[in-house]
């Protein structure tokens, strides 16, 4: 999240390369700054190792939501194949749902990834307070394209790390 | 540099010897008692009597007929699909046919039951799962080069090492087809005296009709060719990656590799499917399925990747690997977990078309193992092969970690032995399986054997490749 509402003075370093970047974000920590925010056009590789980031709780989230999705279609297939309306389809014995059960699979499969992978989008969505019409948070719309932004409350010796760290511009805001 | 110490020689030459005396014994048990209690007899004619079985419950209309003419009417039918030149003989006659050969042939063709089969099953069944663990690293050794893959390039000489021992379960079931072609068993039932003879009492029609592929000679040349193609790869690819370290920096023996592996991939394409039907499905030679080649493929791959997993744990445990670190391993996990899942995949495709179509010809593959004495084992198999390592490293931190990969990877080898046993047992001992010295001693026999190559090849040159080009890039994995 940038703080751009803090009263403390922004710095904004710009960078050339994803590789440079990398060894520039760990220089500016070991230095003893702290970045506020990253800016890259494509996902970076190690970026939140070298940030410092904390580990997404993402995973634990699209497993609970597998799990959601599995419980949903084994309902569904029991209430619709067997309890409400029990169908003969092939031959195939309908008199309870773990005989039927085989037939079911491609079913418990799909909407397991189904709701994994739509959940997980929505989730990640909602976290970034990403929906339509959001205003664009990026401040320099260089970003989405080839330069990757550094961004980090202003402090004393701040400029010169910056520059040392291989920055191609570096702007106060 | 790594050294394969006297310890380790010690072990590696007494598990051999230990396995090769299991192995003694268990070639010299007289395995027939199990068999005489009488209802243990032919599985093609227990398949016989649970195919009807199976109909009756699917169709009402089919279940009023007599059960008896029914199965025969389907075999007889069956037999009519198979050879489709227009046998003159008519349906009665050829159902008699495989009826009488599931009576005589399988129980009485050479004089005792398939009880008999038993040392070579298990023989067979440990030639084709430590063959996995040669055939998988090395087709996962050529798709680093073909792919042109930068993070594993510091584990390629483990690659190399164990994509060494090849060969050897190779030369394990070239004995097995010199012993069937001299009728000291009937692993492979076709192989059994006049089958494809009309005049023999045990004439198969079924069988005769494939007797073009399935001949003692043309079986051996093939097993000689998958010979020659894999471990030839394996040497090629090992000799050139040493004769790179001596080259100056280049590139020109990386785009040598790079054609050999793309080469040997493409010859693999093929030779996994048709060795697959070779050695493990024409065990059951009435039965086929087209996607076996490819379902006996997930499971040597995902074996071979455990082993990886685990040999790549022991070296860095001891510190011959300090430029590998958690982020390799988790991808090695990665390919374990991912092929377990695609193992359990092609598992299901296969096992969810016979169900559900429930053709007699078909289905027959699955009565044994999922209706009868098998069942456990099968259940069990399934739960270890899909189940087990989906839950123990489904997360992400699971898969850095020994204990964790360690664990799966016990279900995993002992989950994927499990299955080679189902493919071939049921087929080539009936109902008279068990666990003794022949299948111990096989176990331990080739891992003495797969220690000894693979720890021998380790320990011949440095473990880290000298001019790869993409050397850096591997050890800066993600670093």
């Amino acid at each position: 999240m940038a703080h751009t509402t803090e009263s403390v003075p922004l710095v904004r370093a710009m960078y050339h390369d994803d590789d440079v970047l990398i060894s520039a974000v760990k220089q500016i920590r070991a230095a003893g700054f702290k970045i506020s925010e990253v800016y890259t056009p494509f996902p970076v590789h190690g970026l939140d190792k070298a940030m410092g980031l904390k580990e997404s709780r993402i995973a634990v989230a699209a497993f609970m939501y597998g799990l959601i999705g599995l419980t949903v279609a084994v309902t569904l297939t029991w209430y619709m194949m067997v309890s409400d309306w029990p169908q003969n389809i092939g031959g195939k014995p309908n008199i309870n749902w773990a005989m039927n059960m085989p037939a079911f699979v491609p079913i418990l499969f799909e909407m397991t990834v189904f709701f994994a992978a739509h959940l997980m989008v929505w989730t990640y969505l909602v976290i970034n307070g990403l929906y339509p019409g959001a205003d664009a948070k990026n401040p320099d719309p260089r970003t989405t394209d080839d330069y990757f932004m550094v961004e980090l409350p202003a402090a004393k010796g701040l400029i010169e790390t910056l520059q040392k760290s291989g920055a191609v511009e570096i702007a106060e805001a | 540099m790594f050294v394969f110490t006297s310890k380790m020689k010690l072990l590696a030459g007494s598990l051999t010897l230990v396995g090769l005396v299991f192995l003694l014994i268990g070639f010299n048990t007289d395995y027939s008692s199990h068999a005489d209690s009488g209802d243990h007899g032919a599985p093609a004619q227990a398949h016989a009597e649970e195919a009807h079985a199976a109909e009756a419950h699917t169709d009402d209309a089919q279940a009023t007929e007599a059960p008896a003419t029914e199965a025969h009417a389907a075999e007889g039918h069956a037999d009519m699909a198979y050879t489709a030149e227009g046998h003159a003989e008519a349906h009665a006659d050829m159902a008699h046919a495989s009826e009488g050969h599931a009576d005589d042939a399988h129980a009485s063709d050479h004089g005792h039951d398939l009880s008999a089969n038993r040392p070579w099953a298990a023989f067979l069944v440990n030639s084709i799962f430590f063959l996995g663990i040669g055939i998988g690293t090395l087709f996962f050794l050529a798709i680093q080069y073909a792919a042109q893959v930068g993070w594993s390039v510091g584990l390629i000489r483990v690659f190399e090492a164990v994509s060494m021992f090849v060969g050897i379960p190779i030369l394990g079931i070239l004995f097995l087809i010199a012993t069937g072609g001299m009728h000291m068993h009937h692993l492979w039932h076709w192989m059994a005296e006049g089958i494809m003879d009309p005049a023999s009492p045990n004439y198969d029609s079924l069988i005769a009709g494939k007797e073009a592929y399935l001949n003692v000679p043309f079986f051996a040349l093939r097993t000689i060719a998958y010979l020659v193609i894999w471990a030839g790869a394996a040497f090629l690819l090992r000799r050139n990656s040493l004769r790179e370290d001596a080259l100056p920096q280049g590139q020109n023996m990386f785009f040598t590799q790079r054609k050999l592996a793309a080469t040997f991939i493409v010859l693999y394409a093929v030779t996994s499917s048709t060795s697959a039907w070779d050695w493990v499905m024409s065990v059951d030679p009435h039965w086929f399925s087209t996607l076996f080649g490819w379902y006996t493929f997930a499971g040597m791959f995902v074996t071979a990747m455990t082993v990886l997993n685990l040999l790549v744990m022991y070296l860095r445990l001891n510190n011959h690997l300090p430029w590998i670190n958690e982020n390799h391993q988790h991808d090695l996990s990665k390919f374990m977990f991912a092929f377990s899942v695609f193992w359990t995949y092609l598992w299901f495709s296969q096992y969810m078309l016979i169900w559900y179509s429930n053709i007699p010809e078909e289905v027959t593959y699955y009565l044994p193992r999922f209706k009868g004495e098998y069942k456990p084992l099968f259940i069990a198999m399934v739960a270890m092969n899909f189940l087990l390592p989906i839950l123990v490293l489904i997360s992400r931190d699971a898969k850095r970690i020994f204990g964790f990969i360690g664990l799966a990877s016990v279900f995993v080898l002992a989950g994927h032995w499990m299955d080679h046993y189902i493919m071939i047992m049921p087929g080539a001992v009936g109902y008279s399986f068990g666990f003794g010295f022949a299948e111990l001693g096989g176990i331990l026999f080739y891992a003495g054997l797969f220690l000894w190559v693979t720890l021998s090849q380790l320990a011949k040159v440095p473990l880290r490749l000298k001019n790869h080009p993409m050397l850096t890039e591997s050890e800066r994995f993600q670093q």
